[in-house]
């Protein structure tokens, strides 16, 4: 069981608090908005990515557990291109 | 930073006009490729669109009394995928929804967001029975008790029109469960396949993020099977013919036949029916050639990617070849671009207007598509400065992936293409200034700015 | 068992722990107004403005607590624990006691649904949170309408100094949230300046 950080883009106003609480893993792109990369949690960072999920301010930001043997870190269905 | 006032594209180019809520005047082609008959447009007439006699007398009745595993069954071994760009397959698709636990919904996007593209509005305005057929099909293998054909709403005579062939063919008791025709805003990303589902829910229409996925919940919680209403053309097709009819062209791993439609500098611009797996050079071909020597060609609309012409001209038009060659099938279309033309401007106009039909609800997507969108205007309009395509390649990873649709990905993807495609052209351009190309009227049209979400 | 107790202590107690509550309740507006603003300095990180909004609400709670439960424990008045959450009931100061009753309803959902946030999410929380915005004022009336110190002007000043406080923070809120409009921009600063304005006439009647 591994955890990943996911933020819903939809949600994420930009605050940046995130990136504030988790300067390791999350750095802002020029208009102010978490880059969150999909690989693995390090067991460190754990805790510390749960505390910065807690302070978004539109809980836009969340830590998902994984089972180990999906290779990418997409939620299902991504592919799915547009006409359907 | 705005394109310079007298390059401005016209709204609609060519003599082919495609576009939202334009009259179709497309070529009505009943030759195919390779000596394929036609299937699709087989009930097409250049007369006018095919009602509902004529149809059944083209395509013989519609078969209503297979079991649903039957039917589903079939279509898994067709090896039919989606027509709509992603080419997922139907068969899969229409299994997950069965599976679930509460009665379904059908929804057909005939929305065609693309302006490229016109083999949508083509199937619905010329052989609509087809469709609705196809969506009949897909109702009875899901058990479904809605069915939805969703359009852009400016397209009100369309919408009227096919509001009538549905309800004379549920008078005539041919579908179980009505199809109710609805129309959606015009935004690019409202023909996106979850934000159709959102608004059929009663939401805007605007794509979501969130699991779960339309075939779990969708269209008012119920499961939902969104599909292009080509893929249920030939849905219709294979209720008929079987899935070993549907194998008899096209490649093993690619079967059937699809809709292209052809545009830019080419002889008979219009909607063709070819075996998948054609070479994209034949198609060209039957589409009456390039009328110019060409440079590059679009394949996949404003979600695919440029190829340059020598290397695609070989290339079997399926999902995994293009993708091999570095390109994409997407929905189909093809636009050819001439030596005297130029691809940056192109593009730089495309990502623009891109830019201006998001859904405005994800950052990186909302500020990254308009910065993608100057840097390439600057690139292909005010060249000199020796930075313009780092520019453009800098903020393409900045931008993949991080919107909640893959609305950003198509603009990245078809920018990163344009790098790659025209990679010397950006050099000189960078280095030297704007060629003359970007005085050439413009080929790939762009719409005037949509309404809200 | 009941607890009741008298004399002069318990009344300062009141007195005293709800001027705290009100001024940490204003720091806590405040900063819920900086958050919403994004406000954060080279030294001031944004996850410091959330931090302190949530700590000091958190601490308005306590004082909040001794506040009811000073109130509650004295003799003096009749005002029992459902008085305090329930308005109009008493008998004592009918109207200002039961807008006391109403600021600390609306805090305690405001805050119960913030240590539950992630679990209602996001929207269900917001709802509830805007109403953070009502518990304010009303929590400033009923101070100003039950207090016995509301002539002291020092505690004048204090109330006024609130509303200042909070008028500011929401002025620039709207404007920065709309920097086009230079109408409202000029709209909202007369609104704040009126305010200020209109305490201060207040002050002077009552030969402050």
């Amino acid at each position: 069981m591994t955890h990943r950080l996911r933020v819903n883009p939809i949600t994420c106003d930009g605050h940046g608090v995130c990136a504030e609480l988790l300067p390791e893993i999350i750095r802002l792109d020029p208009w102010g908005y978490p880059i969150v990369p999909a690989a693995d949690l390090p067991e460190d960072l754990i805790e510390p990515a749960r505390l910065a999920a807690a302070a978004c301010p539109t809980l836009a930001l969340v830590v998902k557990k994984a089972p180990r043997e999906d290779p990418e870190g997409r939620p299902p269905g991504r592919a799915r291109r547009r006409h359907g | 930073m705005s394109v310079p006032e007298g390059l401005k594209a016209p709204e609609a180019s060519g003599d082919t006009e495609f576009g939202r809520g334009r009259p179709m005047t497309a070529v009505v082609a009943t030759r195919s490729s390779g000596g394929m008959r036609p299937r699709l447009l087989a009930g097409v007439s250049p007369g006018g669109p095919t009602g509902l006699v004529d149809h059944e007398r083209s395509f013989g009745p519609l078969p209503l009394g297979w079991h649903p595993r039957r039917v589903i069954d079939t279509v898994e071994r067709s090896g039919l995928v989606g027509r709509g760009g992603a080419g997922f397959p139907t068969g899969r698709k229409l299994r997950s929804v069965a599976a679930g636990r509460r009665s379904a919904a059908v929804v057909a996007n005939g929305a065609e967001g693309e302006p490229a593209s016109a083999k949508d509005r083509f199937l619905l305005t010329w052989t609509p029975h087809l469709v609705m057929d196809g969506i009949t099909v897909a109702a009875q293998a899901v058990g479904a008790t809605e069915a939805y054909l969703v359009l852009h709403h400016n397209a009100t005579r369309l919408g009227a029109y096919l509001q009538a062939a549905a309800e004379a063919r549920n008078v005539a008791g041919i579908d179980p469960v009505p199809i109710q025709v609805v129309g959606i805003p015009d935004r690019y990303t409202s023909s996106e396949q979850s934000a159709i589902v959102q608004f059929l829910s009663g939401g805007p229409a605007r794509p979501t993020f969130a699991p779960p996925r339309p075939h779990e919940r969708g269209v008012g919680g119920r499961p939902t099977l969104v599909n292009n209403v080509e893929t249920l053309a030939h849905l219709a097709l294979i209720a008929r013919f079987g899935d070993r009819w549907f194998r008899e062209v096209g490649a093993p791993s690619a079967p059937g036949s699809m809709l292209v439609t052809v545009s830019g500098a080419i002889g008979r611009p219009g909607v063709y029916e070819i075996a998948v797996g054609t070479p994209a050079g034949q198609v060209l071909m039957l589409a009456g050639g390039p009328t110019e020597r060409p440079q590059a060609i679009l394949i996949g609309g404003y979600f695919g990617a440029w190829l340059p012409a020598e290397v695609a001209w070989p290339v079997p038009m399926t999902h995994a070849a293009l993708r091999a060659a570095g390109g994409a099938l997407g929905a189909g279309i093809m636009i050819v671009l001439p030596e005297s033309s130029c691809g940056l401007a192109e593009t730089a106009r495309v990502v623009r207007y891109l830019s201006e039909e998001t859904a405005e609800q994800c950052g990186p997507c909302m500020f990254g598509l308009p910065a993608l969108a100057d840097a390439l205007i600057d690139l292909a309009y005010h060249g000199g400065r020796g930075r313009a395509a780092d520019q453009v390649a800098a903020l393409i990873p900045l931008i993949e992936g991080r919107g909640a649709c893959r609305h950003p990905d198509g603009a990245t993807q078809l920018a990163a293409s344009t790098l790659a495609a025209f990679g010397r052209d950006a050099a000189w351009h960078d280095r030297v200034g704007p060629c003359p190309g970007i005085r050439r009227r413009a080929l790939l049209p762009v719409p005037a700015a949509a309404e809200g979400p | 068992m009941s607890l009741s107790l008298s004399g002069p202590g318990l009344w300062y107690a009141t007195r005293a722990t709800g001027l705290v509550t009100l001024l940490l309740l204003t720091a806590a507006v405040v900063l819920g107004v900086l958050t919403a603003g994004r406000f954060s300095g080279p030294a001031w990180p944004r996850f410091l403005t959330i931090g302190l909004h949530r700590n000091i609400s958190l601490l308005a709670v306590a004082f909040l607590a001794l506040h009811v439960g000073t109130t509650v424990v004295d003799s003096y008045t009749s005002i029992g624990l459902t008085d305090a959450v329930v308005p109009f009931l008493s008998s004592y100061k009918t109207f200002w006691l039961g807008l006391g009753a109403i600021a600390c309803d609306l805090f305690l959902a405001v805050i119960v649904t913030s240590l539950l946030r992630q679990r209602l999410g996001h929207r269900a929380w917001r709802a509830v949170h805007w109403g953070g915005y009502l518990c304010w004022p009303v929590a400033l009336v009923h101070g100003a309408g039950i207090g016995t110190d509301a002539a002291r002007s020092w505690v004048f000043y204090l109330t006024i100094g609130c509303v200042g406080a909070v008028a500011g923070a929401l002025a620039a809120r709207i404007m920065s949230y709309w920097p086009e409009r230079k109408l409202l921009r000029v709209a909202v600063v007369m609104a704040a300046l009126a305010c200020v304005v209109s305490a201060w006439t207040m002050a002077a009647r009552h030969g402050l």
